[in-house]
């Protein structure tokens, strides 16, 4: 499934909505993660998962190309745990 | 100090941003991580551009331990999920996060 697949399913099941506003709820829903965890905070969604930043430390990797050593410095990634709820459906748990 | 934002930030955002009821607002938020869940669990990949990608892993099975009586214990096979943020969103997360 792509963004516009999704798009397409809410528009569906919405016919009062717009398509563009069915655009920009989809798109402000990612958008607003993506801040969110840019300003280093935590998106927690009960039952789908929960997004976070870790930090990875400074450290010296190698180029594998030349095996020449290179500084990696500190930085921060974006994360996601899956939800309890959404953990069990992929394993035929339902609720 | 960091924030933890909730389904009730999202629907905000949606009710500030396009202008619908907070309480329609907050169902369209629930449907959209519905049909990602709904799609994930056909084990299909949900891949959303300058976002990320979640996908379904099948893991094997293998014998474990609990790390407290350290007794071996068989893991069933089981299915994962794992989402790979985009290039965007790991630039953004990493400028957003620098000092």
């Amino acid at each position: 499934m792509i963004r516009s697949e999704l798009i397409a399913k809410i528009a569906e099941e919405n016919p009062h909505l717009f398509q563009r506003d069915v655009e920009k709820i989809v798109n402000t829903i990612f958008e607003e993660i993506t801040e969110a965890l840019a300003n280093g905070d935590r998106v927690e969604l009960r039952g789908f998962g929960a997004f976070s930043v870790k930090k990875r430390d400074a450290r010296t990797g190698r180029n594998p190309r030349t095996g020449e050593a290179v500084d990696v410095d500190e930085k921060h990634v974006p994360f996601f745990k899956t939800g309890k709820l959404l953990r069990d459906r992929l394993n035929g748990k339902e609720e | 100090m960091s924030n933890t934002l909730t389904r009730m930030d999202l629907s905000e955002a949606v009710f500030r941003e396009v202008g619908l009821s907070r309480n329609e607002s907050a169902q369209l938020v629930e449907s959209v991580l519905q049909h990602m869940s709904d799609a994930l669990v056909r084990g299909e990949t949900v891949k959303i551009s300058s976002f990320g990608t979640f996908s379904v892993r099948e893991k094997a099975s293998r014998m474990g331990r609990n790390p407290k009586t350290g007794e071996e214990v068989p893991i069933s096979p089981r299915r994962v999920l794992s989402f790979r943020p985009s290039h965007l969103m790991k630039d953004r997360v990493a400028a957003g996060n620098a000092k």
